[in-house]
């Protein structure tokens, strides 16, 4: 198994040096640019709700990414210890954003499941959540859903 | 992320140059919505033929400005839409409330 760690402060100007890191450790195993693609976008969900729920937009805080290779086999951990979710099922809903006044479309956690494999959440209030994607290549994209 | 404008007489070209995610959406917003207060054109033309990446914050940010657009009697319509940030436009239910067309000269066509 081949991993990578990495910590950031949560700040949105960090979201594209995520991705960029995030692509750059999978393509080694030689995705196809919509594989590379879906896995940035579903990193660039999972940040941005770290800084924009996790820690309230505060621009304070640190975000945890631990990614992990295995064959074909792709892990990803992101991690904050901020105020948590207290519902994961509601958060999980399409649609559903607790921050509307920002204009946020509520479609994070649909996009994560749509471009990942399997999507775990682990959340505890006042103490931080933590997202676990895992997704195998050349075996499917979004396309074939 | 760049955004850059192009006021023509049918609406307004806004051509989109990078990546559109949390911390670009701001631009894209602030840029936008600063012209649409003018009330000089109504509608617009969102060109992604140089926007290379795109997640749920763009679905929001687009969201807003079909909105304003919308509640002047305007029109919104997409171009140059790469086949991944058409998946994102279409798990954000934009799809069916805005059109895509080919190119810039075939959008600003259809506002007539």
């Amino acid at each position: 198994m081949n991993y990578m760690k990495m910590e950031i402060p949560a700040r949105s100007e960090n979201e594209s040096f995520v991705r960029v890191v995030v692509a750059a450790f999978v393509a080694r195993i030689d995705p196809t640019l919509e594989e590379l693609n879906e896995v940035k976008t579903a990193v660039s969900e999972a940040v941005t709700n770290c800084i924009l729920h996790g820690y309230d937009n505060s621009e304070e805080g640190i975000i945890w990414i631990t990614a992990s290779l295995e064959g074909n086999k792709f892990s990803l951990e992101i991690e904050d210890r901020g105020k948590g979710i207290a519902d994961i099922e509601r958060a999980r809903e399409p649609l559903y954003t607790e921050k509307p006044e920002l204009e946020r479309a509520g479609m994070g956690f649909s996009i994560m499941e749509n471009f990942m494999d399997e999507l775990y959440v682990e959340s505890a209030l006042g103490m931080g959540t933590r997202i676990r994607m895992l997704r195998s290549f050349g075996k499917k994209s979004w396309d074939n859903h | 992320m760049q955004v850059k404008l192009i006021r023509r007489k049918i609406g307004l070209i806004v051509r989109l140059n990078g990546e559109l995610d949390h911390h670009t959406a701001t631009v894209f917003r602030e840029v936008v919505d600063k012209e649409l207060a003018k009330d000089i054109v109504q509608n617009l033309v969102l060109n992604f033929d140089n926007l290379t990446f795109m997640d749920s914050s763009g679905i929001g940010a687009i969201l807003g400005r079909y909105r304003q657009v919308k509640a002047k009697g305007g029109k919104m319509v997409f171009c140059g839409v790469s086949k991944h940030i058409k998946k994102i436009l279409q798990m954000g239910g934009l799809l069916t409330i805005i059109p895509i067309l080919s190119d810039e000269t075939k959008a600003l066509a259809s506002l007539h």
